[in-house]
């Protein structure tokens, strides 16, 4: 009686891990198909427009060698948004590490204040201030083909703001720690660089590898800056431009080249570094 | 106040009276947060109050009791500091005070002084074309922002100046010893430190933050727009708060543009509402089928779905975009291929239920992978126990999950759904790249579409049309929805956690 029971009991668990197994391949499907689409459709040199067949009529490497060839300006926009992601990784990480550590390790005036500052500031619409950074920008000569730099210094100067993932992490750091290091004779500064930062490793690749990531879709603001001058744009423009309605009948398969290109550097950092995300995220939603 | 139940008292009760008795709960909490509210803010001005008097006060007894070097720094910043050989402040201190001078005769005082007009002299256009610049209403409303922000810090700075005065005079009064440059210097590295890491962090945030979003505040109160831009055609100038009185006005330029406002907001909430929650319970839902026991290969179930999160959104975004394209995306291929007509999904002859579904469940496809990741880490943390004495009593698996699972998610994840749902509010790259605003009907006020949020609306107004001023409106009010959502719901969830709990 009993081992039947059992039996029985291991059957539906095995009935219910088989629909499991579906549903997951299924999701697996779902999320992987219009990638290998658009893999698919960069391959194909049949024609250069949207086209509703998945299976390339005519097979060649023609749509990648258009965007290594003298006709157009992918290299330069692969190089900006390339410049554009080392710089923004090094400020950004510096800027958020010295904001959260401040912030998580010293109990000053003002402490309380600046941090509700910060939160309402992040409520209004990050672009409002694109209209008057714009203009400024422009009077220092850092937009359309050169906006490379005002894109940089944009990106990190305010990047402070983002401190709250790396300030949850520093927060359920023992603050003993410190303590045990200054007995010692550690000034502050030798506690910060010489015992905190080693063991920050992890959210400080987290933030490295989120911040280098942004530059590569960030469209918006530096659209607003290219202003359609094709030499500054990166990758987001220059790609999102060749979708726009005037030029999607002659640009998609490069487009779909172009974004094979992009996303395989990347992709790869990332699925190196998929511990250190995963960590970051999953720690950065439960501190807020 | 109501009658609180005791834990006996509440087990009586059927599930009606439950209801009716948790929701008189939420309804007599929302004066009595009112009233604590209300005191927040009136303690705000008390100790506002308080400052200002101390701050004068402190001013008057400083000046009358101090000695002449006290005196002269009240003219000559810096002044007593260096008199009492702290030379790295004294130094500090007149510098500050000879470039405040230095700006406000060199170009400040001129922004100021034309503040309240912004510019009177109105460029003119020859008849061969050339224009005649005249004032620039933008760089005089810009520099002048930027002036009263250096008059205020140099008013901080010259305070600060005097009470070091006062401390130093108590100091050696005490017969201690003053910190010297070389104190000063050793200690930014050690008890001052926070000062070293926070002042580059706060400058960019001042300058590429905060001043632009203080300027943009002010334009909503002026007629900066394409027809006044300040330099070139027209001066623009203040004028109240007109704006704002087109959000409330049934007749703009043909087009009700309060309807406009209204249903974009209504979408625009909507869309926050699914786009949050759809992502959250299947994102769950998919964490937990990789996690159930049993289920092998789960790093690479994870991983597949991770691998779509490295992929540049953009990409994906605008890839998707066109497979529902009409009609030659992929997905209208396959629909004629089984005969029947193409539809339109996401552009401008789509019918508005149907982009808005579409946008919907396209981002359902975004958001899952990496709200699956965050739930999978807190779902572990779930001590197994939970579930292993509710298995012994019987509990199926759906009311584990409820009375289990679900109020542990939402009590850890709590701030999280907060700000992911005013995150979407602002989920500009979605919408823009999926449809650009589309269908856009007849009838909506200054070319809104009906899958746009108040956000994009807003890109389109500020940047497209050059409607600066009643962007910058938008930009408000998008602000003031979000800034209430927030203050009642952070009051409201209870997982608002204390942040000295870990260290």
């Amino acid at each position: 009686m009993q081992e039947k029971k059992l039996a029985s009991l291991s059957g539906r668990r095995r009935l219910g891990n088989i629909f499991t197994y579906i549903g997951l391949s299924l999701i697996s499907v779902i999320w992987i198909t219009p990638f290998v689409f658009l893999v698919l459709q960069s391959f194909d040199v049949s024609s250069t427009g949207l086209t509703g067949n998945v299976w390339p009529e005519k097979w060649g490497l023609g749509n990648f060698a258009y965007l290594f060839s003298a006709d157009c300006n992918f290299l330069q926009w692969y190089f900006n948004t390339f410049i554009i992601a080392l710089a923004v990784c090094v400020g950004q990480t510096i800027m958020q590490i010295m904001m959260a550590y401040a912030l998580s390790r010293f109990r000053f005036r003002f402490r309380k204040g600046l941090m509700n500052v910060m939160l309402v500031l992040g409520m209004f619409p990050g672009f409002l201030t694109m209209i008057v950074l714009y203009e400024v920008l422009k009077t220092m000569g850092f937009t359309g083909d050169n906006s490379v730099p005002g894109l940089i210094l944009v990106s990190i100067a305010s990047s402070g703001m983002g401190y709250y993932v790396a300030k949850g992490f520093l927060d359920t750091m023992p603050k003993s720690l410190d303590e045990a290091a200054m007995v010692d004779g550690a000034n502050r500064f030798q506690v910060f660089y010489k015992v905190i930062m080693p063991l920050c490793k992890p959210i400080v690749i987290y933030i490295i590898l989120t911040s280098f990531m942004g530059p590569w879709g960030d469209y918006i603001f530096a659209a607003t800056l290219a202003k359609g001058a094709s030499a500054g744009m990166n990758v987001a423009t220059g790609l999102t431009s060749w979708l726009s309605a005037a030029n999607v009948a002659g640009y998609f398969k490069y487009f779909c080249a172009g974004g094979v290109i992009v996303a395989i550097p990347v992709i790869i950092l990332f699925l190196f570094l998929q511990k250190y995300y995963v960590e970051g995220v999953t720690g950065g939603a439960v501190k807020g | 106040m109501m009658k609180q139940l005791t834990d006996l008292e509440l087990l009586k009760l059927n599930k009606g009276q439950l209801f009716i008795y948790k929701l008189k709960k939420f309804f007599y909490a929302i004066p009595v947060w009112f009233k604590k509210t209300g005191i927040k803010i009136g303690n705000f001005f008390k100790n506002l109050g308080i400052s200002i008097y101390i701050f004068f006060r402190d001013l008057v007894f400083t000046f009358i009791k101090g000695d002449w070097k006290t005196k002269v720094s009240y003219f000559i910043m810096g002044f007593g500091s260096l008199a009492r050989g702290q030379i790295l402040r004294g130094v500090l201190f007149l510098l500050m005070q000879v470039v405040f001078i230095w700006y406000m005769i060199a170009t400040g005082g001129y922004y100021v002084g034309k503040l309240n007009s912004l510019g009177m002299k109105q460029p003119e256009m020859m008849e061969d074309g050339t224009i005649i610049y005249g004032d620039n209403s933008f760089k005089i409303l810009l520099y002048g922002v930027l002036s009263l922000f250096f008059i205020a810090a140099f008013i901080y700075t010259w305070y600060l100046n005097i009470k070091q005065n006062r401390i130093n005079e108590q100091i050696l009064k005490d017969e201690k010893k003053l910190d010297s440059s070389m104190d000063d210097l050793r200690s930014l590295v050690d008890k001052n430190f926070h000062r070293t890491l926070l002042t580059l962090p706060t400058l960019g945030i001042i300058v590429f933050t905060i001043l632009p979003i203080f300027f943009m505040i002010l334009v909503a109160f002026t007629n900066y727009d394409a027809n006044h831009n300040g330099v070139s055609n027209a001066l623009f100038g203040w004028q109240g708060f007109k704006n704002f009185g087109q959000l409330f006005s049934w007749n703009s330029g043909g087009a009700n543009f309060s309807a406009t406002f209204g249903e974009i907001l209504l979408w625009t909430l909507i869309w926050a509402f699914f786009a949050t929650f759809t992502n959250y319970f299947l994102g769950m839902m998919v964490a937990m089928l990789i996690n159930k026991k049993g289920i092998k290969l789960k790093k690479v179930w994870r991983t597949v779905l991770v691998l779509s999160i490295a992929i540049p959104q953009f990409i994906s975004i605008l890839y998707v975009s066109k497979m529902f394209a009409y009609p030659d995306g992929i997905i209208n291929g396959l629909i004629t291929k089984f005969g029947a007509e193409p539809v339109h999904f996401l552009d401008d002859q789509a019918k508005p239920f149907v982009a808005r579904l579409t946008v919907i469940l396209i981002n359902i496809w975004i958001g899952i992978p990496y709200l699956m990741l965050v739930t999978t880490g807190i779902l572990m943390n779930i001590p197994a126990d939970l579930y292993e004495s509710a298995n012994i009593d019987g509990a199926t698996k759906w009311q584990q999950y409820t009375k289990i699972t679900l109020p542990y998610m939402l009590f850890v994840t709590g701030p999280y759904l907060l700000t992911s749902f005013t995150g979407n509010m602002n989920n500009f790259n979605v919408i823009y790249l999926l449809t650009g605003g589309a269908p856009h009907p007849q009838g909506m006020a200054n070319g809104a579409g009906q899958t746009d949020l108040l956000i994009t609306w807003l890109f389109n107004l500020a940047i497209k049309d050059s409607n600066y001023a009643l962007g910058a409106v938008i930009g408000i009010m998008v602000f003031v929805v979000v800034a209430v959502i927030s203050v009642v719901v952070y009051n409201l969830i209870p997982s608002t956690r204390n942040e000295e709990e870990f260290q």
